[in-house]
């Protein structure tokens, strides 16, 4: 019996994000005008379009939030690449050249969170908070504050977040959303299956505990903070084909979407928990809430109050699930 | 209980009356009781893990006790919570000294007892409390502007002692205040007792130092397991008699002892200084053999063994393992050279508790279990299944989080975590610590196991009886310094507890 409590309860655990995604779609099913217009398949695609930023950026910051860390400068970061994007497009790059350039950008930000955060022992909300002012400022600096729009564009750039072809139908699908899901299933067998993902896991459960197990944990936050940097960059990348242009000012907040997707996947700021499965839903399901609000013609502060609603909910459930469990058997 | 007006003596301060309190399935006072008179100065002595901490909880209403009776000025006392028991007069002041070290010292000293009016805080009020606070204990030259960050630690405790003074407490407890301070802070803490004793202050001090015991205290009760054993007037008493007091156990029946040869010097260390704690360390381990270090809390031996392992640094002195020097090291590193160490705080640092069994077990040689980096699911729950049928872990699976165990299937995977890594050095903090009698009876034949496959182990343990029963040689700490290391048949248990409290006779240990 003992058996199949613990058994439910990891499982309950692991589908939680799943089921919110489900009621969510079901509460938009009830409704008679949502229901005609948000199960088409082209509206499909623009959510899913919607979703690539913040779920690139969520695969990031799981890293980094189940590592016991969290980075304030994702949001900074992303106008930042959008910007180097733009910039890079100008000097006619190809599509390699520009991702690999831009991604790399993002993680030498990265980089330098993970060095500081590492060499001086400061807290990561602090350097990520000073960062995010000064990725920003750069990226205002780099554009002659101003957005840069290239007066060559580079169409493969500029496809991966057009959702435009066949606006009616699910498939094609743009290559940015193919990309993300790609990444995904990557990061998600990295962090639960690898080496480095245990010891990601180890050093946001207990640090001295990993110190003690011979994980060099200075050594693996950088990596780690470097990671999402460049998870970041490459969010970047698709912000600027999102607008065709290298947007300074953009993404203000997005970090706190972000964030908000990796814990109503079911992460924990206090670190040791988290997945990238639970992430992307969570940033898909703030995609649906977003495109629902919009259907529906309400105003965005009506959107702004639910996504609220939704985070408080997702996390709450984890103290009130015991709260419950302890009623039901005493109730007996 | 009702006044007795019929007696003549006065009635004591403080009466505890067979106190009792189990946690669980672990008795912690059975039965303890004790007097303290007004003005009385009474030591309450005992090893570590005798029940001195409990008892105090229960005084200072940390606790709630299970039987018996606690009696304040003929009235009983029955403390719900700190607070209440500082408002009735009964005030704490811990090892760990609980000043906010930005506010500065009369701040502090008025901390929770803001004279106020209608909310509104009387500044000159507040000066004169404070001030008369520290005059009290003599300290009339200490700034009550001065932040206490600034101030030493011998300044600090008086600081407390000031603020609990202001409560005008009738019981003031005082656990282990010399741990930290100098000999002549020391004598300077004692004037201050004796101070508030004169103002007819009760104190219970509490120390592993019996001399000091000796110098400041009136009265003594000796705590042994959980009981008062012996009780009485200081004078009256020899400091031997104390000891046997403290000791007077029976060795219990859990050791097979076997024959073991021991072989080569596997792990040297050479006039070991940490930065704080050890001062002085020198020991040679060979491979096959069980070494103890006996000390009381606070003596260094946790800080020696986190120093050897690398996690902690070294100020001076040479660590040499497998005959190869390698004083500064990191946790990577020894573990690499096939070194491990057991923590002492399996909570807080051994495990990752939300992690799994096997998660645990494996992670200092997930090489063991993964393939190009890829951590191989069932070949992890294949190894650590083999561990825990092997440690006699009562789990469910090998994917249980591992914060879900009993104390002792806890510290089993700790160990197995060592067994897994197959590390031929083992250095093991407390590792029967908290965890049940058949646990801790299936620990010691593990550690004869090792070493009769020729693992080196060293066994840091305050608990004597064990230490006296496992290890084949002996050596003990006391403030930071380790004596001589000796066979274990050279010890006597009076031996070790005077070298332990700093009391070994000139030449004795050194023979």
């Amino acid at each position: 019996m003992n058996l199949a409590r613990l058994g439910s309860r990891d499982f309950l655990k692991a589908v939680r994000p799943f089921v919110g995604l489900f009621v969510v779609l079901l509460l938009f099913a009830l409704d008679a005008e949502l229901r005609s217009v948000i199960f088409k398949g082209g509206n499909f695609k623009t959510i899913l379009t919607q979703t690539v930023i913040v779920a690139i950026g969520a695969m990031g910051m799981t890293m980094v939030i189940v590592s016991g860390g969290i980075d304030l400068s994702a949001g900074s970061v992303v106008a930042l690449c959008s910007v180097v994007t733009a910039r890079m497009i100008e000097q006619g790059h190809g599509l390699a050249a520009v991702l690999t350039l831009t991604v790399l950008a993002g993680g030498l930000v990265g980089l330098a969170n993970g060095g500081i955060i590492t060499a001086f022992r400061m807290m990561p909300f602090i350097v990520t908070l000073g960062m995010m002012g000064i990725a920003r400022g750069i990226s205002k600096w780099l554009a002659n504050n101003q957005t840069v729009n290239p007066e060559e564009p580079l169409e493969s750039v500029n496809s991966l977040m057009d959702n435009s072809q066949s606006p009616l139908t699910f498939f094609p699908l743009p290559d940015g959303v193919w990309l993300a899901l790609g990444l995904a299933v990557v990061m998600a067998v990295v962090l639960r299956s690898t080496v480095f993902g245990r010891y990601v896991f180890a050093i946001g459960s207990n640090e001295d505990t990993a110190r003690l197990c011979g994980i060099r944990v200075n050594f693996n936050k950088v990596v780690i903070y470097a990671l999402a940097g460049a998870f970041f960059g490459l969010a970047g990348v698709m912000q600027f084909s999102r607008l065709t242009q290298g947007d300074p000012s953009v993404a203000i907040g997005l970090e706190l979407q972000i964030i908000a997707a990796v814990v109503i996947g079911g992460a924990s700021l206090s670190g040791g928990a988290g997945s990238i499965p639970g992430s992307v839903i969570g940033a898909f399901m703030m995609a649906c809430l977003a495109n629902g609000s919009g259907i529906k013609d309400w105003p965005n502060y009506m959107q702004e109050i639910i996504i609220g609603v939704v985070i408080i909910l997702a996390v709450g459930m984890d103290k009130v699930e015991p709260m419950l469990q302890r009623f039901f058997r005493h109730g007996k | 209980m009702p006044e007795d007006s019929s007696s003549n003596l006065p009635l004591p301060r403080l009466q505890i009356e067979v106190v009792s309190k189990r946690f669980g399935p672990t008795v912690a006072l059975d039965g303890v009781s004790l007097e303290v008179g007004a003005g009385e100065v009474h030591a309450l002595i005992g090893e570590n893990g005798a029940g001195k901490s409990t008892l105090m909880k229960v005084l200072s209403g940390a606790h709630r006790l299970d039987a018996g009776s606690l009696t304040l000025d003929g009235r009983p006392f029955e403390p719900s919570d700190p607070l209440h028991a500082r408002n009735c007069g009964v005030a704490m002041i811990y090892q760990e000294l609980n000043l906010a070290p930005d506010l500065s010292v009369e701040e502090n000293i008025l901390l929770g007892r803001e004279p106020a009016t209608l909310g509104w805080i009387s500044r000159g009020e507040r000066r004169r409390l404070a001030k008369r606070a520290l005059e009290e204990i003599g300290q009339t030259q200490m700034s009550l502007d001065t932040p206490i960050r600034s101030l030493t630690i011998a300044q600090q405790q008086l600081v407390e002692i000031a603020r609990a003074l202001v409560g005008e407490p009738r019981v003031l407890i005082m656990d282990e205040p010399t741990s930290s301070l100098t000999q002549l802070d020391t004598e300077n803490l004692f004037c201050v007792i004796e101070r508030m004793s004169q103002r007819g202050v009760s104190v219970i001090y509490i120390s592993h130092f019996l001399e000091e015991c000796q110098r400041v205290a009136g009265c003594y009760t000796v705590l042994r397991d959980g009981c008062s054993v012996g009780t009485g007037a200081m004078a009256e008493t020899s400091l031997e008699q104390i000891i046997r007091l403290m000791v007077g156990r029976e060795v219990d029946e859990i050791y097979p002892r076997t024959g073991r040869s021991v072989g080569e010097p596997v792990l040297e260390l050479n006039s070991v200084a940490g930065l704080a704690k050890p001062s002085d360390v020198n020991l040679t381990l060979h491979a096959g053999e069980i070494l103890g270090l006996f000390g009381l809390v606070g003596a260094g031996r946790t800080e020696t063994l986190r120093a050897v392992f690398g996690l902690d640094r070294l100020a001076k002195g040479s660590v040499t393992v497998f005959s190869r020097e390698e004083t500064h090291s990191t946790p990577a590193k020894r573990l690499a050279n096939g070194v491990g160490l057991l923590s002492e705080n399996r909570k807080e640092e051994g495990l990752l508790l939300n992690r799994s069994i096997a998660d645990n077990l494996t992670l200092t040689r997930l090489g063991a279990v993964s393939w190009l980096g890829f951590v191989s699911d069932s070949a992890q729950a294949a190894i650590s299944g083999k561990w825990m049928a092997r440690l006699d872990v009562k789990a469910l699976r090998a994917d249980q989080p591992v914060g879900e165990l009993s104390g002792g299937n806890q510290q089993k995977i700790a160990l197995g975590r060592l067994l897994h890594h197959d590390a031929r050095i083992l250095l093991l903090d407390e590792p029967t610590r908290g965890i049940d009698v058949g646990s801790k009876a299936q620990i010691y034949r593990l550690m004869y196991e090792l070493a009769g496959q020729g693992k080196a182990l060293v066994f840091v343990s305050s608990y004597l009886p064990e230490l006296l029963g496992v290890c084949d040689h002996i050596g003990v700490m006391c403030r930071g310094e380790l004596s001589k290391v000796r066979l274990v048949d050279d010890w006597s248990e009076q031996e070790i507890i005077r070298t332990a409290v700093g009391r070994a006779e000139p030449g004795e240990v050194a023979a």
